[in-house]
């Protein structure tokens, strides 16, 4: 059985002794997490602190050797596959931005909807008048409303990462997992990006992953500091980026 | 905008292709039937059975092209499903031969008794009655492409991978077909066919409604892929093949998917197979040969990969091709030049002919109308400042 008949905890995501090793190597040690429903969570980290192992374990990529992972207090997501997981409600958004690239962006958007995603149910599929809705709602929130037909390969970088996220709304989950959505913007396109996570956030729980301490600032939330694998400090960005561990760990003293 | 206008320049590709073959499927049987023999207008007979053979083998690449061109699985073994959907059409066609036969026994079919069978294995019940074989062509290679593809898909096997166990899956398949004790006529196979439904096989009449009903299949399968891709489904598809893990995070059963495609295209291939048994009157274990499964992915590729049309285009043009040069003077080098076709194909062509002919022409639209273009620039341009904002 993978949902348990009480909830366990109040938390959205919860984390709880978590170990994950690689041929000897602990990715992740003793890792330990909660995120409050409606929760924004920034994670950050040098390279290598488990930050990308921690989300292939929560969407059901990566197996954990040992620890406890629950979504919505109730369901063990060790024991599921990544469509399962998928279908109950977490979403991810990738390091390097992965989106459709030979459809157009109306269509990733199309593709990411919520609704019956069974081999019948698409085979069969007839387009609603509510479906094209929230797709137009999701490409005026991502600003691509005039890109609709354009096909995903030719969009820019920018314009790529916020179509993921686009997709990611039209999927309309109750967890986002968002892994540096900044990497490779301007300095314009990461304010609007903070701006659009924000609005996000009014509806999902989020938890992102970011290197640009600026951006992490610009979100305003609740930060934890990754390292080998296991949370090295907690609190605001200002308690975390003062923290004396947290210090040595990015400057190498 | 433009992914419109292809898809309605694709319809009006694909309604010339159907006219073309529904032309082909009518004129060509009426030529051979009704003009005199020797007239400049009339097909001969061995002409309608070699245009019906390449027929059956576009069907065959429509159905390498769905799996291929539209999901990314590279099958390599596609021959095999073809070949078992031959053996079930020629399984019924020995039976039709009854006493006919050299030793004349009701039942038995020749080789049988040349090996001294004393009954009928199980395995040939019921392929007197042509209902129930024409249920087989489409049940024994669907079935057999449902297990392979259930275990294979399941356990993740992709790419490479894939494409090496589908070789070695018809590499068995010809090593068992090849024995005598499996009861499939050995390496003999099946042959000396008299009638198919009452109809003497090698009549003139009996070749020309084969051709016939060969290119009805062909618009059929044709129609079938068509609207599989031009579903939700096929875009389902696109993104398995374009970015396969990322459709799992979106909640798609990948498996699932890949399973439903593969079980299709190997019940198309199986039909292809029937079709093409009683044209050529014979059919034996070289059918699984892995080489063949491989010259038929490079019919697909010559035509191109993911165009549907191209892949039955290419089936015919690279066999017309064969056909051509192997009776020749150039017969010996044939495989040589299909090689060199295929790699000329990847280097110059990697879209293959139709893939390349849809992109000319798609440039040669852009360019055209300098006034939407235009429009569509500043479209572009606008969406910067916007940004900004």
């Amino acid at each position: 059985m993978n949902v348990m008949d009480t909830r366990a905890t109040s938390a959205m995501l919860y984390l709880d002794g978590v170990h994950v090793s690689f041929d000897g190597f602990h990715a992740i040690n003793n890792l330990s997490l909660t995120l409050a429903p409606g929760e924004m969570r920034a994670i950050i980290g040098p390279n290598g602190a488990g930050k990308t192992t921690m989300m292939d374990i929560i969407t059901g990529k990566t197996k954990p050797d040992e620890g406890t992972v629950l979504f919505d207090g109730v369901t063990d997501l060790t024991r599921l596959d990544e469509t399962r997981i998928a279908e109950l409600g977490i979403g991810r958004k990738f390091q390097k931005p992965t989106v459709f690239d030979s459809q157009t962006v109306q269509d990733n958007l199309l593709l990411a909807l919520n609704v019956d995603h069974s081999v019948k149910g698409t085979l069969f599929w007839r387009g609603s008048r509510a479906e094209s809705e929230r797709i137009d709602k999701v490409l005026e929130t991502i600003r691509l409303t005039d890109a609709r037909n354009r096909l995903a390969g030719s969009l820019s970088h920018g314009q790529k990462q916020w179509l993921e996220i686009g997709m990611l709304l039209a999927q309309d989950p109750k967890l986002l997992l968002v892994d540096e959505p900044v990497a490779g913007m301007t300095d314009v396109e990461t304010h609007l990006t903070a701006e659009l996570l924000k609005e996000i956030n009014k509806t999902h729980t989020v938890m992102v992953v970011e290197h640009d301490m600026t951006f992490v600032r610009e979100l305003g939330v609740k930060v934890t500091c990754l390292h080998e694998g296991t949370v090295l400090a907690e609190g605001t960005i200002d308690q975390v980026s003062s923290n004396e561990r947290v210090i040595e760990v990015y400057l190498g003293r | 905008m433009t992914p419109h206008m292809l898809t309605r320049s694709l319809d009006r590709g694909a309604a010339i292709f159907l006219m073309i073959v529904a032309a082909c499927g009518i004129l060509i049987p009426l030529s051979n039937l009704l003009l005199p023999a020797g007239s400049a207008l009339q097909v001969p007979t061995y002409l309608v059975a070699l245009w019906g053979k390449y027929v059956c083998y576009a069907i065959l690449a429509l159905s390498i092209d769905l799996i291929w061109g539209y999901c990314g699985i590279l099958s390599l073994g596609h021959g095999a499903f073809f070949a078992l959907g031959g053996y079930a059409m020629g399984m019924y066609l020995m039976r039709q031969i009854g006493t006919r036969g050299v030793y004349g026994n009701p039942i038995l079919p020749d080789f049988m008794v040349f090996l001294n069978y004393s009954k009928l294995p199980w395995t040939w019940y019921g392929f007197d009655m042509f209902w129930f074989a024409a249920l087989m062509v489409l049940v024994v290679p669907g079935l057999l492409a449902f297990c392979f593809g259930w275990l294979a898909f399941r356990s993740r096997v992709t790419g490479v991978y894939l494409s090496i166990i589908t070789q070695a899956m018809t590499y068995a398949l010809l090593l068992a077909f090849f024995r005598n004790d499996f009861g499939f006529g050995g390496n003999n196979g099946l042959t000396d066919f008299k009638d198919i439904l009452g109809f003497n096989v090698q009549a003139e009449g009996t070749r020309a409604a084969l051709f016939a009903l060969s290119c009805l299949a062909l618009i059929v399968s044709f129609l079938i892929c068509r609207a599989v891709v031009s579903s939700k489904l096929g875009k389902v598809l696109i993104a398995i093949r374009d970015a396969e893990s990322r459709s799992r995070f979106l909640g798609y059963r990948v498996e699932s998917y890949k399973l439903f495609v593969f079980t299709l295209s190997a019940c198309m291939a199986g039909v292809a197979g029937a079709l093409y048994v009683p044209q050529v009157g014979i059919i034996n274990p070289s059918e699984f040969a892995p080489g063949n499964s491989i010259e038929a992915v490079i019919w697909v590729a010559v035509g191109g990969r993911g165009t549907l049309v191209g892949a039955a285009l290419g089936a015919i043009v690279v066999n017309y091709a064969k056909t051509f040069f192997t009776s020749g003077v150039l017969a010996p080098y044939w495989l040589f030049m299909l090689g060199a076709m295929f790699i000329l194909v990847t280097l110059l062509l990697p879209r293959g002919i139709v893939g390349t002919f849809n992109a000319w022409r798609e440039q040669a639209r852009e360019r055209r109308p300098a006034a939407t273009t235009a429009s569509a620039a500043a479209e572009d341009g606008i969406t910067e400042p916007k940004m900004a904002e």
